[in-house]
């Protein structure tokens, strides 16, 4: 089951098509609409003008009873397709939901009466577990329940949850411990303690996340909502005190007064129905981006708050650096070649399996061409690592050879009776200085030379943090580095500032003080130290991968485990903002037009010199109307791909993005209806619709 | 060549800003020093020069108990504000309906009309002075002085404090106080108000508007007029229907602060276009200076208390667009020319000799430059005085005055009302266009949300709501209609005009609208009402709610509120949201009048 990996569908999805059509006719319920004020007065006007239909069917109406009967059905038209379009966002979550919830199968548990092996097994159903209990889950099971290993270790396949195929490893104690219901294990055995009770887990809410079940408003998206109303009922105002000022008009004139089917038109056309008909599937759509992301919100709200971050805490390792440290540079001792003191620092690594071993084998075959020696053919004897000497290295052919800490080999040297040379304790400290760790190689007394180990920084990083800069957001490493090697790699990197030798309590004062400064401050955490720091951070990232203390704290979860993901987090988080003010832009600019064709067609009859008003020339009264009407229903259809997509964001200054969204949906939003209504209204006429 | 009417109006912008930067300045010390820090400044020379206001400060807290210390939250602030604001209203109302048994009433007036008693207190403690009754022929000397001349000085302290609690609410962060409605209003008219008065009311003295306590001059024409521009009096004397009469009152003293109030209530009833009122070309130049003055110069205050002039100069900058591109709308078509006056023979081109263009309602001693430039000024500043009759300009002329008023009184605006209702849109374009670059919207580092959003949802959602349905009342009823002297569409435009004063507060009235009725003093008199505390007391909500919270410090992601394309957004929201409110109501008043005009022959 890979279905968070493989969720880019079409946004025309055929089975999420047909779901979204029959949904939009389903959401036409009042109580459904009344959520939305802007599309609930687009309802109650299409009731209205249903009504007038029937009524000038009967009797001479007000107008025609087609034209009533086209604005009504273009009025209904618009509540559709803004119910489709909510639908649209709506169903790609829930294809989602559902899949997940395969995964959420009944399974039989195993549940102990105490914490080991030898404990009776009493087989339940997973829905009985409660927190607390305690469970065995052996080859082949699927793990019942959210839980924490207090005891043994297994391969577990998480792939239902993080659509990863390739097993991790679950043990009791330290930061592999916690294990996610829905999973299953695949070798070995595993105890675990039930962290979570039914209903209230992991998987439990992120079905519920992705499905948009509980979706509740935003606070931004509230405070939208709130402007949107207050200009519903301005427009409400202007219509309803329309109708007396041209009884008035007409009084005074001649002709009729505006009819009743032009006002409701004439409202419909200036409510907000674009932003109003998308803002929730932008808020949906939002949600869905951040799943492709794989990862999981626990509240929209910390989606919005990603898109305000302006301070990000990073881990030196993993995201900002590789992995591991890497051998960079020989620096040999006076009258020692470079190849010498390569050749001596490789044999010393052959058995040395850690990262940093490996990585003096490769820089020495790739400088020098050394070849790796068997350690078996050279009969060589291997001298661990270990906490006391800090010193790790080979015996062979009357050779001692020793790498490790400086200090250590100095000691190791000056008790062989051997010197410590002043060049390499010069080259020791530079290399310190440049933020790399210094290792020394000597053979029995003599000192062959250094070799520099040295963070890699990963590359494109560096550009990373400039457009971060950019951005307004501030990059803050935090390493357990000493503040030194802290210093050069920061400078390497291009991050604003570090923390060096950082424990828990630094992490959380260094969130506090830029909080009290008004700053928002994102973080990724995965151990169970990281807690503390995470429930403090406004816009918190679990790894999958991490304890459940961490995930507990959390408001974000990172399936991927990616420690870059944050970066991708803010920029999603931005894009929703964005894209609710562009088409918030875009609706309102579109306005004017409205006016232009609307208010000549309005009061023809009562003051025909105002259709010197009619720029677009539009063919006739009720043409225009209907025009606008049309333009108005259908630029919500148009709208939708890039409420779903969302507006392209650029890692570019506010001053700039300001510019340029205003001229594309501000400008564009003046435009753009001038154009559709005089086009719609060409298209009616050479249909002779009107 | 520029004409002289341009380069009249240039000069006046001119020396405006120059004046308004150090007012704007001594205004932001005023406010800003502590209770506590006893003075304002470190300079021993200017202490000295406050020392007497300081000490005319301090008497008053100790009369009247006021602990100057205190501070107050919103809530008591707007409580403190509205029960002031209440008590005057009560007083003036009193006074009006009793002048007939008060001395100061030499020419024996009877007690005001209920309604119109109403309409007054509201319309004079609301910072609006509408009138609907004509100044020497209702009102004695002691309701001019103690009613509306007090009225006067306490609205427009009244907006100031309102602004300036706002203003903290920025400039402070993390506190739940916005400052004491009591000392704001104190320092307001003893530091401001009463010094610039009493120089400018000096200074009309000088340029022959009258202040005595003298009765109406009587005198017999040389020949019979035929149409008096004065009614033959009625006195209760009986004299001889020859005997005619000028109005004098204590007229220069109310006049200096309705123009620095922004109030423009007149003393005599054709305002500021009688020679009492306002005489001379350069009176009619200072008087136009006074009413921007305070407004254009808080922009400075504001900007300086929040720790970014760059700021408030954004906000004056927006201000001031709106104004000229009025101010050109107003006066372009006026001095064109009205066709009809045109195809009538009647010269209409500047000249040696005449100014030229549309004269009608105009006064000869200023023209049609500085009569456009008054009502645009007016209209824009909510003062609401006039030196022209604005019912006769041409009808786009005759929109620019009324679009000013319809944009909520933001274009310079009320003292203090003006910059706070600028500030609400400064909040809802941010949040629009705050969300355009991808961060939860932030004005000077506080962050707009759903709280504010809705304060400022009702602050733009009241004064046209009163306009609306105000005039839909009007032109439904026949008491509505039975005061429209016009037919046609130049009717609505006139009733229209009215409610579009009252109810943001401005007071300018078009003339040619009977509303001294009890219908249109009930009407206005609620439009007023709401128009003023209906948006206060939100404001001060607002403020209340900002002042908590943190300021979010600026950075490459913030938005910008003090460059050009912040200026040209707030224009372009301004216009828009007032615009699209009022185009279809314009469209049937002065748009279709204007296309008559050019199209029907």
């Amino acid at each position: 089951m890979t279905q968070t990996k493989n969720n880019s569908k079409s946004i025309l999805d055929s089975a999420i098509l047909w779901k979204a059509v029959i949904d939009s006719f389903v959401k036409l319920d009042p109580r459904v609409q009344a959520r939305n004020p802007v599309m609930f007065v687009v309802e109650l006007g299409s009731v209205i003008t249903t009504l007038l239909f029937f009524a000038a069917l009967s009797h001479p109406g007000e107008a025609a009873p087609t034209f009533i009967f086209s604005i009504s059905i273009w009025l209904w038209i618009t509540v559709l397709f803004a119910n489709f379009a909510e639908s649209m966002a709506e169903g790609r979550g829930k294809a989602q939901a559902d899949s997940l919830r395969k995964s959420r199968k009944d399974v039989m548990a195993k549940k102990l009466a105490e914490a080991s092996l030898k404990s009776a097994i009493k087989a339940v159903s997973a829905s009985e577990l409660r927190k607390g209990d305690i469970v065995l889950v052996e080859a082949g099971d699927t793990i019942p329940c959210d839980g924490e290993v207090i005891e043994g270790v297994a391969s577990v396949d998480e792939s239902a949850i993080t659509g990863e195929s390739a097993p991790v490893i679950r043990e009791s104690g330290g930061d592999r411990s916690a294990v996610t219901g829905g999973t299953r294990v695949l070798s070995d055995w595993l105890i675990v303690r039930i962290s979570a009770n039914p209903g209230e887990t992991f998987l439990d809410r992120m079905i519920s996340m992705v499905e948009g079940a509980k979706r509740q408003k935003t606070p931004n998206e509230i405070a939208l909502n709130i402007l949107l109303a207050a200009l519903t009922l301005v427009f409400l105002l202007v219509t309803f005190t329309l109708y007396p000022f041209s009884s008035y008009s007409a009084s005074v004139s001649h002709g009729q007064p505006v009819s009743l089917t032009v006002l409701v038109a004439l409202l419909v056309c200036l409510i907000p129905t674009t932003i109003g008909g998308l803002l929730s599937a932008i808020g949906i759509a939002g949600m869905d981006r951040l799943i492709k992301a794989n990862v999981i919100a626990m509240s929209g709200r910390a989606v919005e708050a990603a898109g305000d971050v302006d301070m990000l805490l990073l881990d030196k390792t993993g995201t900002i650096t590789m992995g591991n440290r890497q051998a960079t540079l020989f620096v040999a001792a006076k009258g020692i070649s470079e190849s010498e003191l390569a050749d001596a620092a490789q044999i010393s690594s052959l058995a040395d399996e850690t990262p940093e071993g490996r990585s003096i084998v490769v820089l020495a075959k790739e400088r020098f061409s050394i070849r790796e020696r068997n350690m078996q053919e050279l009969d060589a004897e291997f001298v661990p690592f270990s906490a006391q000497t800090r010193m790790s290295g080979v015996n062979f052919d009357g050779r001692e050879i020793r790498k490790g800490a400086a200090d250590a080999v100095e000691a190791y040297v000056l008790d062989q009776g051997g010197t410590y040379p002043e060049e390499v304790r010069e080259a020791v400290d530079n290399i310190a200085r440049n933020g790399g760790t210094p290792l020394v190689v000597s053979d029995r007394g003599r000192v062959l030379g250094a070799v520099q180990l040295k963070d890699i920084v990963k590359g494109g990083i560096k550009e990373r943090f400039a457009a971060l800069r950019a951005m307004g957001i501030k990059t803050v490493m935090i390493t357990g580095d000493n503040p030194l090697t802290a210093a050069a790699i920061a400078a390497e990197a291009g991050v604003d500032d570090y923390l060096a030798q950082a424990t828990p309590e630094e992490k959380l004062r260094l969130i506090r003080e830029a909080q009290a400064g008004g700053r928002l401050v994102a973080m990724t955490g995965d151990g169970t130290n990281d807690a503390p720091a995470l429930a403090q951070a406004d816009v918190a990232v679990a790894m999958n991968t991490g304890t459940q203390a961490a995930k507990e704290a959390c408001n974000m979860v990172d399936l991927d485990s990616s420690p870059t993901k944050l970066i991708e987090i803010v920029e999603i988080g931005k894009q929703l903002l964005m894209t609710r003010g562009a088409l918030t832009t875009f609706s309102i600019a579109n306005d004017v037009a409205k006016y232009f064709a609307i208010i000549p067609a309005a009061f023809a009859t009562t003051y025909p010199v105002l259709n010197k008003l009619n720029v677009m020339q539009l063919q006739s009264p009720q043409s225009a109307v209907l025009s606008a009407v049309i333009f108005n229903a259908l630029v919500i259809l148009f709208l939708l791909p890039l409420a779903l997509k969302g507006v392209r964001y650029r890692a570019v200054g506010a001053s700039i993005l300001l510019r340029d969204n205003l001229l594309i949906y501000g400008l564009g939003g003046i435009v753009a209806p001038f154009i559709g209504i005089k086009l719609i209204d060409m298209l009616l006429s050479s249909l002779r619709l009107v | 060549m520029i004409s002289s009417g341009v380069l009249q109006i240039i000069l006046f912008m001119l020396v405006l800003f120059a004046l308004a930067v150090p007012l704007g300045n001594y205004m932001a010390l005023i406010y800003g020093y502590l209770p506590e820090s006893k003075v304002p400044v470190k300079s021993a020379k200017t202490n000295a020069l406050l020392r007497p206001f300081i000490a005319g400060e301090n008497l008053i807290y100790r009369m009247a108990g006021v602990k100057p210390a205190r501070e107050m939250g919103w809530r008591e602030y707007a409580l403190a504000m509205l029960v002031f604001n209440l008590l005057g209203m009560t007083f003036t109302y009193l006074v009006q309906r009793l002048q007939f048994v008060l001395p100061g009433n030499c020419e024996g007036l009877a007690a005001v009309s209920a309604d119109c008693a109403f309409n007054t207190a509201v319309s004079f403690a609301s910072n609006t002075n509408w009138q609907g009754y004509g100044g020497e022929t209702t009102m004695s000397y002691l309701t001019q002085m103690l009613g509306l001349t007090v009225q006067n000085f306490l609205s427009a302290a009244s907006g100031l404090a309102v602004l300036i609690a706002l203003t903290r609410a920025f400039s402070r962060q993390q506190v739940e106080t916005i400052g004491n409605f009591f000392v704001d209003l104190t320092r307001s008219v003893i530091f401001i108000l009463l010094p610039l008065s009493t120089v400018l009311a000096i200074f009309l003295v000088s340029q022959g508007v009258v202040q005595t306590f003298g009765g109406y001059v009587r005198y017999k024409p040389l020949e019979q007029m035929v149409e008096a521009a004065v009614p033959p009096s009625s006195s209760p004397s009986g004299a001889a229907p020859t005997v005619y009469k000028i109005a004098r009152g204590p007229a220069a003293s109310q006049i200096a602060i309705k123009q620095l109030g922004t109030n423009g209530g007149g003393f005599f009833n054709v305002n500021s276009s009688h020679p009492l009122e306002n005489p001379t070309p350069l009176s009619n130049f200072i008087e136009m200076l006074a009413i921007l003055l305070i407004p254009v110069a808080l922009c400075q205050t504001f900007g300086k208390m929040v720790g970014s002039p760059r700021n408030g100069m954004a906000l004056l900058a927006a201000m001031t667009a709106i104004f000229v591109a009025c101010l050109a709308l107003c006066y372009m078509p006026e001095q064109a020319g009205n066709p009809a006056f045109t195809a009538m023979g009647i010269e209409q081109n500047a000249s040696a000799e005449s100014s030229g263009g549309n004269m009608e309602g105009k006064e000869v001693r200023f023209g049609v430059a500085n009569s456009a430039l008054w009502a645009v000024a007016t209209t824009a500043a909510s003062n609401g005085s006039v030196n022209s009759m604005h019912d006769s300009f041409i009808p786009l002329a005759g929109l620019s005055p009324m679009l000013l008023m319809q944009l909520g009184e933001v274009v310079y605006g009320g003292v203090g009302s003006g910059l706070y209702g600028m500030l609400i849109f400064a909040v809802i374009t941010v949040f629009i266009a705050g969300l355009m670059v991808g961060r939860t919207p932030e004005y000077l580092g506080k962050k707009i949300e759903a709280f504010e959003m809705k304060m400022s949802s009702l602050v733009i959602l009241f004064p046209p709501m009163a306009v609306l349905l105000g005039t839909a009342l009007a032109v439904s009823l026949k008491d509505g209609m039975a005061g429209v002297l016009n037919g046609g569409a130049h009717g609505f435009s006139e009733i229209l005009y009215a409610f579009s004063s009252a109810a943001n507060n401005n007071g300018s009235a078009f003339a040619g609208l009977s509303a001294n009725t009890p219908f249109y003093n009930y009407a206005l008199g609620v439009a007023m009402f709401v128009g003023r505390y209906a948006l206060a007391v939100p404001v001060l909500a607002l403020a209340g709610s900002l002042v908590r919270k943190k300021k979010v410090p600026v950075s490459a992601g913030t938005m910008q509120t003090d460059n050009w394309l912040f200026v040209l957004l707030l224009v372009g929201v301004v216009v828009i949201f007032g615009g699209l409110t009022f185009v279809p109501a314009l469209a049937l008043g002065p748009i279709v009048e204007q296309l008559q005009m050019i199209f029907t022959k």
